[in-house]
């Protein structure tokens, strides 16, 4: 197996030529609902773009526009420079697709699974049997050619499932949240493979709501209400357009500790984890003494204080409106949860 | 394309393949509902326990008797000594037909108009309508005979026998149950299978999520839809064929037709099923749901096609449904060429009907299908 990479940049310019997926103003509306609101993407060719937002922000429309079978309301697209509107079936022989569903027949072997995937993917039949090998390598599947799919268990349906997206060798592939319900270990071992495809070329778009799986990401675009709110690298996400110190501290009495937190004007968001403490503080607001200081006044006794990296979740949580903060964290919380 | 569509057809085999139990039963399932409808149901009831009231004491009376007897339709068991006495001997279950002869029977026949009343317990409809085409065949029988030999059949079109009678001593002349009822069968094994096995194999792919894979791949909805057609049709065929062999040889169903006609026009016949297994597909999203829903569309089928009663007996609003189901039209296609042995020249005009069903339901289906999958 592959280790898993550190995220790195690619070291391209940004020209439309060397985009992978790149939408202008895309929109889909439902009737009255808008699902996607002018999104302007840009994924360029060989990166891992993470594509992140709460149920509903959009992100299945948008990767369903992307796919070629959902056909945009408004906007225009390309991917691999084809354009989605004019050619959305060309789209679909060239770009490689998983669900956390996996799609995969469970009454069929893991040989005839990818044999059929070949077949609807039109690899020649000459190239069939080398390329179906090469993906029982890649997905750590020899010697398991003969067992049906229904017998596989967790980690190994999700790879295959992947070498079942990646049998007609595609330059570009879209993960809708692929480690839903799948054990830890086996998320990692995705994770390095994945990361390992990025590496050799391969475009690859997924969409999570783990935030530690964002962290591999090159990219991340962060969706919400149908809108691209923020994109960008993790660390220039962190760096420039959070900027925000996040101090954690953990105190005897956290509730009346976040009670006192919550009237200070230069704390944008108090969470409480168990008996830990976690501020958002507005960019270029107080520092840890001042935070010490502010609950002495207040007679709060802290055992400890100390200032944190950002996580994903709080990136993702400070582009929400303030008022639906609280609902958004509880909400990506349970995802994970649910799932894990 | 090719290679998309043999993907398709190529996967649809292995897994029937696969599912030996659920092939197994697909043809089997024919062979015994062959002989449930067959042997079991039969719906001409023999043997009726008969009361007899008796008032001649005339030879030509016990000749008509023995008859009735002969017939083995009734069974002459009990003998009443009073209307009244019969009577009861009906409403306590005893007797389930009544035979009351008059005193001057014997006299009554030669002057030709001899008068016997039969009283049929109609609680039990297969019996009452039984025994009726019995006693009435029968009576016919004897009038003639005795009419012939005093007035040169002169009485003979007014006592004539029922036109359903003579038409199915034609072509069954043992009234046996099961030539009529197993080639009707085919048909209904047809529309079951085409129907549920169509909208199982296609709520199958959606619940287990392999649909969403195959609506982002570029296969084509026409290839998906022929990919499941033609592996559900061969299945039917085997199915039918399985059946026809079954009946002809163990019930000694008679074929006198063209079988490439009858697989040719069964095929029209699935046209318009198939389509009905789509919509059932679009509108199921487990398979129990399908498997259900299936079963709903094929019980007016069963009911009202006249594969178990014939139609002209059925209330008028039934016959009007009876007339929009497919089953109805394909029941007189399979009996025409099984058992008349007539050709297309006869049959169009049921044809017709299958035709223009097939083509709306299979159309509509398919615009429905496409709506499902974006």
């Amino acid at each position: 197996m592959v280790e898993a990479g550190i995220p790195r940049t690619p070291a391209v310019t940004v020209t439309d030529d060397q985009d992978a997926v790149v939408t202008r103003g895309l929109t889909k509306r439902f009737g009255k609902v808008v699902a996607v609101d002018h999104l302007d993407l840009h994924v360029r060719r060989g990166e891992l773009y993470g594509f992140l937002g709460p149920n509903g922000a959009g992100k299945s429309t948008t990767l369903r526009m992307l796919c070629g079978i959902l056909e945009p309301t408004d906007g225009q697209g390309r991917v691999l420079d084809i354009d989605l509107r004019r050619d959305p079936e060309r789209v679909k022989s060239v770009i490689g697709y998983m669900s956390q569903r996996f799609s995969l027949y469970d009454d069929l072997t893991v040989e005839e699974n990818l044999t059929f995937y070949a077949r609807v993917y039109m690899v020649p039949r000459a190239e069939r049997a080398p390329r179906i090998q090469r993906m029982l390598r890649l997905g750590d599947l020899g010697g398991r050619e003969r067992q049906l799919a229904g017998q596989l268990s967790g980690g190994y349906r999700q790879r295959l499932a992947l070498t079942c997206a990646l049998v007609h060798g595609p330059r570009l592939l879209f993960l809708d949240e692929p480690t839903a319900g799948v054990d830890p270990v086996s998320r990692r071992t995705f994770w390095a493979l994945v990361r390992h495809l990025a590496d050799e070329g391969t475009t690859i778009v997924v969409t999570t709501h783990y935030m530690d799986e964002a962290e591999l990401c090159d990219t991340l675009g962060f969706i919400y209400q149908g809108k691209l709110i923020a994109h960008g690298s993790p660390a220039r996400i962190k760096a420039e357009t959070f900027a925000r110190p996040v101090i954690e501290l953990a105190a005897e009495d956290p509730r009346a500790a976040s009670a006192a937190l919550a009237d200070w004007d230069a704390v944008e968001e108090v969470v409480r984890a168990g008996a830990r403490v976690r501020l958002i503080l507005a960019p270029g607001g107080p520092d840890v003494a001042a935070v010490r200081e502010f609950l002495a006044a207040r007679g709060v006794a802290l055992d400890w204080v100390g200032e944190v990296e950002p996580s994903v979740e709080d990136l993702f949580v400070s582009f929400v409106d303030r008022e639906r903060k609280s609902r958004v964290r509880e909400q990506l919380r349970a995802l994970g949860a649910a799932e894990r | 394309m090719g290679s998309r569509l043999h993907g398709i057809i190529a996967k649809e085999f292995l897994q029937l393949w696969r599912d030996r139990l659920a092939l197994t039963l697909m043809l089997f399932v024919p062979v015994a509902m062959l002989f449930i409808f067959g042997w079991a149901i039969n719906t001409d009831v023999k043997h009726v326990p008969t009361a007899v009231f008796e008032q001649s004491g005339s030879v030509e009376a016990r000749t008509l008797l023995e008859a009735l007897e002969n017939s083995q339709y009734f069974d002459v068991r009990h003998w009443a000594r009073s209307t009244r006495e019969l009577t009861r001997m009906i409403d306590d279950g005893t007797a389930k037909v009544g035979v009351v002869i008059p005193p001057d029977y014997a006299r009554q026949l030669v002057r030709g108009r001899a008068q016997v009343q039969v009283i049929v317990d109609a609680s039990d409809p297969m019996v009452a309508t039984s025994a009726m085409n019995a006693a009435s065949s029968l009576a016919a029988d004897r009038s003639l005979q005795l009419l012939a030999q005093t007035t040169e059949g002169v009485v003979l079109k007014k006592d004539a026998p029922p036109l359903d009678f003579r038409v199915r001593a034609w072509y069954n002349p043992d009234l046996v149950s099961a030539v009529f009822i197993v080639p009707g069968l085919i048909g209904a094994l047809l529309m079951q299978t085409t129907v549920s096995v169509m909208a199982i194999a296609i709520v199958r792919e959606r619940e287990r999520g392999t649909l969403e894979a195959l609506i982002v791949s570029p296969i084509r909805r026409w290839e998906l839809l022929l990919g499941k057609i033609i592996p559900n049709l061969l299945v039917a065929y085997g199915q039918m064929t399985m059946a026809l062999l079954v009946a002809h040889f163990v019930f000694d169903v008679p074929i006198r037709g063209s079988l490439p006609l009858l697989y040719g026009l069964s095929a029209v016949f699935m046209w318009g099923t198939l389509g009905i297994g789509i919509f059932v597909s679009a509108a199921s999203r487990t398979v129990p749901q399908a498997m259900q829903l299936s079963f709903m569309t094929f019980l007016p089928s069963i009911y009202l096609s006249g594969l178990l009663f014939p139609i002209e007996g059925m209330p008028l609003g039934a016959q009007y449904l009876a007339h929009v189901i497919p089953l109805t039209y394909y029941l007189r296609v399979v009996r025409g060429i099984v058992l008349k042995g007539i050709g297309i020249e006869y049959l169009w005009p049921n044809l017709l009907p299958l035709v223009v069903f097939g083509a709306v339901v299979f159309t509509l289906s398919i615009l429905r299908f496409r709506k499902q999958l974006d």
